[in-house]
């Protein structure tokens, strides 16, 4: 492979792709009639985010800010810290390990029903389903961060005579991080499915999830196809955002580090 | 003994923690209803009546043990009703999206490793994919399907599992078929092996072991879709329809059967899968340390 492709190649080439995707999208709908109910064109679309952009804002509100980011930091703060606890107490950590490994595993989106019955149709139930799908993720990746300094470190943390939180502050919590922001990431995806799904199982009558749903059976698809376009973008800038706040924090890391 | 200890012992905490958690929560509708009858139950009598709610707010352990054997073994396989019916409706979309996202996530690895206009195109696309809620496109995914002539929600199910099996897949090919190092590749260059050789006799099998290590993560992932799936799509069988049925007839017992059931299923796929793993490392040689 030879050396590092320039920026403009790095951002020039997804971008076109697609910009491309979109002109053929424009041009088979509108070459072929496709009528508006099976697929909107793109300009379509854009007209109809124009529109509506204040709907579109209550419902980004609604399940953005008070239901997925809510649920994210709570979720992401309490793995967090049930991992450090667990970290404490080998006991814990050789038990509950291998079960929060196995439940990261499992299809929690089940618990939305679950959650909507418990803490009723408002954002409250959607901020609770993210907190359980965030949680496991966070918890496993932790636990893995904080076991990946080999022997040697912490063998030098001893010979300096360092406390537990010392060794924990200095050497393991900076190392775990490349493992916290992979939680994170898996997680910043995992909140947006969580707080949309929510909303498939009774909402107030705002939401993107209720407003896709409803609108389908409206057939008002143009409408849908501007909340996916909103949910797209806010789930790659949440992603984004995860990953400059790694690159910040981790900047140490070789899989950070550029320009040799 | 040293190893299954601890999980026993944690196992066996949640289980109290559940049992503790349904007497608390389900109390208040039973003193409610003692309120009602004018009645003061003594705490036997409520301990009694908050495990054996049929609309509890959260069922106790023996009961939802009790109605997902009700619903594996004593109905009629073929039954509306029956949990194994609903899971192997699941269960097929599920392997049918498994599949669909190995072709994929495999196609794609191949063309990013083998072509770096690929690499810069698709790539950041791959990654993006992924960040885009797949719950927010599953309508659209079925009204697209049916306009294109698919005649059950088999296919936009499967899709849907797909899209979210194929990630792993894809990343874990990728970094297997990049694992030759220079000095492996070097030795072909020696051997005079065209760029075909390169890839058939050494990337590929280099690539193996990531292969089936991602298979795990994928079917699991793959069965988050074809749940999710079953959801915005007006389906009336497998174990998320299941829950949504649950939801609207506000009937806790079949929500937490059909949870429970997911994840039994789960773990059924997964350790089958890890099982493929063991046996193919063998195989190809290796995990002998």
């Amino acid at each position: 492979m030879t050396g590092q492709p320039s920026l403009f190649l790095r951002i020039g080439l997804p971008l076109g792709f697609g910009i491309a995707v979109l002109v053929l999208w424009e041009l088979f709908v509108v070459g072929f009639n496709i009528p508006r109910a099976i697929l909107p064109a793109p300009s379509e679309i854009w007209a109809a985010i124009q529109r509506s952009t204040a709907i579109l804002w209550v419902d980004w509100v609604q399940t953005v800010l008070k239901g997925a980011l809510t649920g994210l930091l709570i979720g992401a703060v309490a793995g967090f810290v049930a991992a450090l606890a667990i970290d404490r107490v080998d006991f814990l950590r050789r038990g509950l390990l291998p079960v929060a490994n196995f439940v990261a595993a499992l299809p929690i989106v089940g618990v939305a029903p679950i959650m909507v019955m418990w803490f009723g149709f408002d954002w409250q139930s959607k901020a609770a389903v993210v907190v359980v799908m965030v949680f496991f993720p966070i918890l496993v990746n932790t636990l893995a961060g904080l076991a990946a300094t080999d022997r040697m470190q912490r063998d030098l943390m001893r010979t300096y005579s360092a406390s537990h939180a010392q060794t924990l502050t200095k050497l393991r919590l900076p190392a775990a991080m490349p493992f916290v922001f992979n939680g994170l990431k898996i997680s910043a995806t995992l909140a947006l499915i969580g707080a949309i799904v929510a909303e498939y199982f009774g909402s107030p009558t705002k939401g993107m999830g209720f407003r896709i749903s409803t609108e389908v059976g409206r057939l008002g698809i143009d409408m849908v196809w501007a909340e996916i376009a909103v949910s797209a973008l806010t789930g790659t800038v949440l992603y984004g955002f995860v990953v400059l706040i790694e690159r910040w924090v981790t900047f140490w890391h070789p899989s950070q580090r550029r320009g040799r | 003994m040293r190893r299954f200890g601890p999980v026993l012992v944690v196992v066996l905490t949640i289980f109290a923690i559940w049992y503790v958690g349904s007497f608390l929560m389900n109390r208040t509708w039973v003193m409610d209803q003692a309120a009602r009858a004018g009645t003061e139950p003594g705490f036997t009598e409520v301990l009694r009546d908050t495990m054996n709610q049929d609309r509890a707010k959260l069922p106790a352990p023996h009961q939802v043990a009790a109605e997902l054997y009700d619903g594996v073994v004593n109905k009629k396989v073929t039954s509306k009703r029956s949990l194994v019916y609903h899971g192997f409706i699941t269960f097929q979309a599920t392997m049918a999206g498994f599949a669909l996202g190995i072709i994929a996530g495999v196609a794609l690895a191949v063309a990013i490793v083998l072509s770096r206009f690929a690499d810069l195109t698709l790539m950041p696309w791959a990654i993006i994919s992924q960040t885009i809620p797949v719950v927010a496109l599953a309508p659209m995914i079925v009204v697209l399907a049916n306009a294109a002539g698919a005649g059950s929600l088999m296919v936009p199910k499967a899709i849907i599992a797909g899209y979210l099996g194929f990630f792993p897949i894809l990343v874990s090919m990728v970094a297997g078929l990049r694992s030759p190092d220079g000095m492996q590749l070097d030795l072909l260059r020696t051997y005079g092996a065209s760029p075909g050789q390169v890839f058939w006799k050494l990337r590929l099998p280099a690539s193996l072991p990531y292969f089936f290590a991602s298979l795990k993560i994928a079917v699991a992932a793959s069965l988050v879709g074809a749940i999710v799936g079953e959801l915005p799509t007006g389906a009336i069988s497998g174990l998320g329809a299941r829950m949504l049925i649950g939801s609207q007839f506000g009937n806790p017992m079949i929500m937490w059967s059909a949870l429970f059931a997911a994840a039994i299923l789960a773990a059924l796929l997964i350790w089958i899968v890890s099982g493929i793993e063991k046996i193919a490392v063998r195989t190809m040689g290796g995990g002998q340390t």
